[in-house]
């Protein structure tokens, strides 16, 4: 919102319209006056106007004439962009988050069992498993249907987990430190692709590999980050966009480049040479090493704008394989949720439309802080992973700015002339204007066991926003 | 037997204007016996039923609805195909080149793309306040078009318009030119001295054709919207506009025009004038002031200009003057070319029934009937939801016409027309064919229906007064450019009733 002038103010009154000499016009309803006005050969911006999401008439009005919200929506993206993110520590959910045994926590809005789908069970039934809870997946199955443990969305303690986003007490985490606003995020360590717990795998080559990132990576990759970090995680964050990734689905660069921070205290590290090495081949084999600490960098930029009254800047988009849930800078903790849609894309092997669950995970935290899906034209390749085409991830980059409150000043596309990615999702805009955020996802199979059978495209439920945008309108101080 | 075929189109929003081009376009197919492509509104499916399709249930203002029915199956894909060549055709084109930018999707956006100055909207009235406000926030001045916008958003827009010192033209503000540009509804004038504030669209453009015929230029004609003078909204946009045009080197001299305003908003209005240091002159409607014409020629006297004979094409084999039984019948398509002729006819007639009546208590009914002396202003907000205006979709007053021919109690049609950009291309060939109908059918019952059109518009415009003039002339109608002086010759057929 543009700062009040008065008329005394300015020299010429209403911004000198009357001087111009042929004034532009923006025109927005019926398209013959945009053509009366090309015919008078005045310069003019037609807006592809269509009507708001059905029934949002009356709240949007309250919110856009709430006096706050410009300002809270300033002030909430400045935070956003502002944030550091530096990899300081890696440690033990229990000792990091003070996870308590028999307390899981899961990607997404709250859920309970009788809800969770496929790969969610899935990831429960191997995290007990793990933690040697249960003797077998029957007997796991049976204790989590009974209630015996608890589940929190990693949200909730300020953390974040890609996919089923399972994490229990014993698994190792990164922890993220936001140094400005002074604030951690975690998150577990990546397991790679394929037969993976976040997929809903749960067989014994997921559980062992569990146990050897608990006993050997850990550990060497904790002495690492003490011996020589912190690590600036926002920076690699910036170079991996001019590099093709865009931070959600791509990864690659970034993690070559997280690689290369990490290897000398990974060289050094108080393990065997066998364990060193194995460390190494399997960060270095996984092209999603770099996911696990570009969300947590994300957490941290959405959490420093959330909290500010009146702002509508949504602040985290998750789904737990069941709901999809977004949170708002200005409406606190509340979830809005609706179904999770399935994601479109492309499957792997004999893997078809049928095999997919609805949308999972913590990851579309990189489109709610303005990478990812709303960096996709910083990473064309990726169309050949996710499905598009090249003008799509163009287009699909540049049609977010429509619905974001700003342009990254450190994330920036080159192919765009290096404009900054569009940033700071606005409930209103997307109520007004109908378009849905841009996630890029993963696809996990429906069927608890399975793992990963594709990766596509997808957008949030459309509720979500009007029932967010309801009550930023309760929220709205009155006059 | 025809078949009837019903589609619904979620989400497949198109503006009421191109809707109704689209409409006529597939009405227009070979084999289709009635057709309507339209958004779901509440009224639209009120139609839709009277023309006897069934529109589905749950279908709501963003769906689109096409209706087609033909004598066979050919004929209803045919016309299905031309609702979908229109409707592709229609639509903005995505910008064609390789990673070129989606269009801006919302007000504020169109606004920073084009480095707008201005901002034209003309969404649906219940969405108009969200976009103006949007535009208001980019910086832009707002030329709302747009009209069934509550007086207290209109209210709140214009208190933030001053805050960012921006202007909001409107709501339901059909004119304006700003530096030489026409937008919405304008007429073809020459650059001058004169500066005009106009809560009035019609009355604006009866103005500045008026000073056009008689030679004056305009430097700019600010609308604020029709509400803007009454005490609700407290002249907050004319102040503006008035101090603008003040401040402005190309303007000597001001012209309010206003719909009737109310009394205490006028003359604290007066004052504020006073002191701007540039004359003000009023053609601000009321029982007991100057009409729209008179204003003008005291404005050119004041200028120290020549007042004109204003042009006119008179018909000939009309009934003899008074000698005409019956009411007199105004359908307008100009709010207040219709309070002009209302307040004239008043002196005359005495009572005159209207949809915006000069008194509460002569108000027609929701049928609109009335068989004694009625003006009715097709352009009002009853009458427009859901639809476009009439001077864009003539239909509503068409049918009035044949009406009102039917009517024994009918004694005089006084019609208007307005030219100009944004005007029906070839309006005068549609109503000219209407008239000789009525004419006919009038005829038919053994009357001799006189018909008077004031038209509004100049020889710039590009459908050409003197073209326009001669073409209704030619179907038996008196023309006239003077708003009073059609209303005159009008009354001129009716025996004296008071």
């Amino acid at each position: 919102m543009t700062s009040p002038t008065t008329a005394t103010s300015t020299g010429s009154p209403l911004r000198g319209l009357l001087s111009v000499e042929s004034p532009a016009v923006a025109t927005a309803g019926v398209g013959l006056f945009a053509d009366a006005l090309r015919g008078q050969a005045v310069t003019v911006a037609e807006a592809d106007w269509q009507p708001p999401m059905p029934g949002t008439e009356a709240d949007l009005a309250r919110v856009m004439a709430d006096a706050r919200r410009a300002e809270a929506n300033a002030t909430a993206y400045a935070r956003l962009i502002a944030s550091t993110a530096e990899l300081c520590d890696v440690k033990q959910a229990k000792d990091a988050l003070g996870l308590e045994r028999g307390t899981f926590l899961h990607a997404g809005p709250p859920i309970d069992w009788e809800r969770a789908s496929g790969p969610l069970r899935g990831a429960f039934i191997g995290a007990v498993l793990f933690e040697g809870l249960a003797d077998n997946a029957e007997e796991a199955e049976k204790k989590l249907a009974a209630g015996e443990f608890t589940f929190e969305p990693c949200h909730h303690r300020d953390a974040v987990g890609p996919m089923a986003g399972v994490v229990s007490p014993s698994m190792w985490m990164y922890g993220l430190r936001d140094e400005v606003h002074d604030a951690w995020s975690w998150c577990s360590l990546n397991e790679g692709l394929g037969k993976v717990l976040r997929y809903g795998a749960y067989g014994p080559e997921v559980v062992d590999r569990l146990h050897w990132m608990t006993d050997v990576l850990g550990p060497i990759l904790q002495q690492s980050v003490r011996a020589t970090g912190p690590f600036d995680i926002k920076s690699i964050l910036a170079q991996m966009l001019q590099m093709g990734d865009e931070g959600h689905n791509r990864n690659r660069a970034g993690s070559l480049m997280l690689l290369r921070e990490l290897l000398p205290g990974m060289i050094t590290a108080d393990a065997s040479s066998n364990d060193i090495a194995e460390a190494v081949r399997f960060s270095g084999a996984n092209e999603h090493f770099f996911l696990n600490l570009g969300m947590p960098a994300c957490k941290l930029a959405t959490m420093a704008a959330h909290g500010v009254p009146g702002s509508s800047l949504v602040t985290t988009m998750a789904r737990n394989g069941t709901d999809f849930g977004i949170r708002v800078s200005g409406t606190g903790d509340e979830w809005f949720t609706g179904p999770a849609n399935t994601p479109q894309g492309l499957f792997l092997g004999d893997y078809g439309p049928d095999d997919a669950n609805p949308d999972i995970g913590d990851s579309a935290i990189t489109e709610t802080a303005g990478i990812g899906g709303f960096a996709m034209a910083a990473a064309p390749a990726i169309v050949k992973f996710v499905g598009g085409d090249v003008p799509f991830a163009l287009r699909a980059t540049q049609t977010m700015y429509e619905i974001t409150l700003g342009e990254h000043p450190m994330f920036q596309v080159p192919i765009l002339d290096f404009r900054g990615t569009p940033t700071g999702i606005d409930v209103v805009s997307v109520v007004r204007t109908g378009i849905l955020p841009q996630i890029n996802t993963g696809m996990a199979g429906r069927v608890a066991g399975t793992g990963q059978v594709g990766a596509g495209l997808v957008n949030p439920p459309t509720e979500c926003f009007p029932a967010a945008l309801a009550a930023l309108g309760r929220a709205v101080p009155l006059a | 037997m025809s078949i009837t075929h019903v589609d619904v189109r979620r989400g497949a929003y198109h503006d009421s204007v191109t809707l109704l081009q689209v409409s006529r376009t597939v009405a227009d197919v070979d084999g289709v016996e009635a057709a309507q492509v339209a958004m779901a509104t509440e009224l639209n499916v009120e139609v839709l039923s009277g023309m006897g399709f069934d529109v589905p249930e749950g279908a709501g203002a963003n769906d689109l609805v096409v209706a087609v029915r033909a004598a066979d199956e050919d004929g209803v894909a045919a016309g299905i195909a031309a609702a979908e060549a229109a409707l592709s055709a229609k639509s903005t084109t995505p910008s064609g080149g390789f990673g070129d930018p989606p269009p801006p999707r919302t007000t504020a956006a169109a606004v920073r793309a084009g480095g707008a100055d201005i901002a034209l909207i003309s969404v649906p009235g219940r969405y108009a306040a969200t976009e103006a406000l949007d535009a208001i926030g980019a910086g832009a001045s707002v030329m709302l078009f747009s009209d069934n916008v509550s007086v207290e958003d209109e209210v709140m827009l214009k208190d933030a318009a001053a805050a960012a010192d921006v202007l909001v033209m409107g709501p339901d503000c059909g004119t304006a030119v700003v530096g030489g540009v026409a937008l919405g509804f304008a007429n073809v004038v020459g650059a001058g001295p004169v500066g005009m504030v106009a809560a009035s669209g019609t009355g604006a453009q009866q103005i500045m054709c008026l000073l056009d015929a008689a030679g004056v230029g305009i430097s700019h004609c600010l609308g604020v919207g029709g509400r803007d003078l009454k005490t609700a909204v407290g002249a907050r946009s004319t102040r503006q506009a008035l101090a603008a045009l003040a401040a402005d080197e190309g303007t000597t001299s001001i012209v309010v025009v206003s719909k009737p305003p109310d009394e205490e908003v006028l003359a604290d209005l007066e004052t504020y004038a006073a002191g701007l240091g540039v004359p003000v002159r009023w053609a601000t409607l009321g029982s007991g002031r100057p009409d729209l014409t008179s204003a003008v020629e005291a404005v050119l006297r004041a200028e120290g200009r020549d007042v004109p004979e204003w042009p006119s094409w008179v018909a000939e084999g009309d009934p003899e003057a008074g000698s005409v039984a019956g009411s007199l019948r105004g359908l307008f398509c100009g709010g207040t070319l219709a309070d002009d002729a209302m307040l004239l006819a008043a002196d005359a007639l005495g009572d005159i029934r209207s949809n915006i009546p000069l008194r509460d208590d002569l108000a027609l009914g929701s049928d609109m009937r009335d068989d004694g002396h009625l003006v009715i202003d097709f352009g009002d907000d009853g009458l427009t939801q859901g639809r476009a205006h009439p001077m864009i979709d003539p239909t509503l007053r068409m049918e009035r016409i044949a009406a009102e021919a039917a009517d024994p109690t009918c004694g005089v049609l006084l019609l208007d027309l307005v030219l100009g950009f944004g005007a029906h291309q070839d309006p005068a060939g549609e109503l000219a064919d209407a008239i000789r109908a009525a004419k006919e059918s009038a005829r038919a019952q053994g009357r001799e229906l006189p018909v008077v059109v004031s038209v509004t518009g100049t020889e710039s415009d590009p459908q050409g007064l003197t073209r326009t003039g001669e073409t209704l002339a030619a179907a038996g109608a008196s023309v006239f450019l003077s708003n009073r002086d059609a209303t005159r010759h009008a009354l001129s057929f009716l025996g004296s009733t008071r």
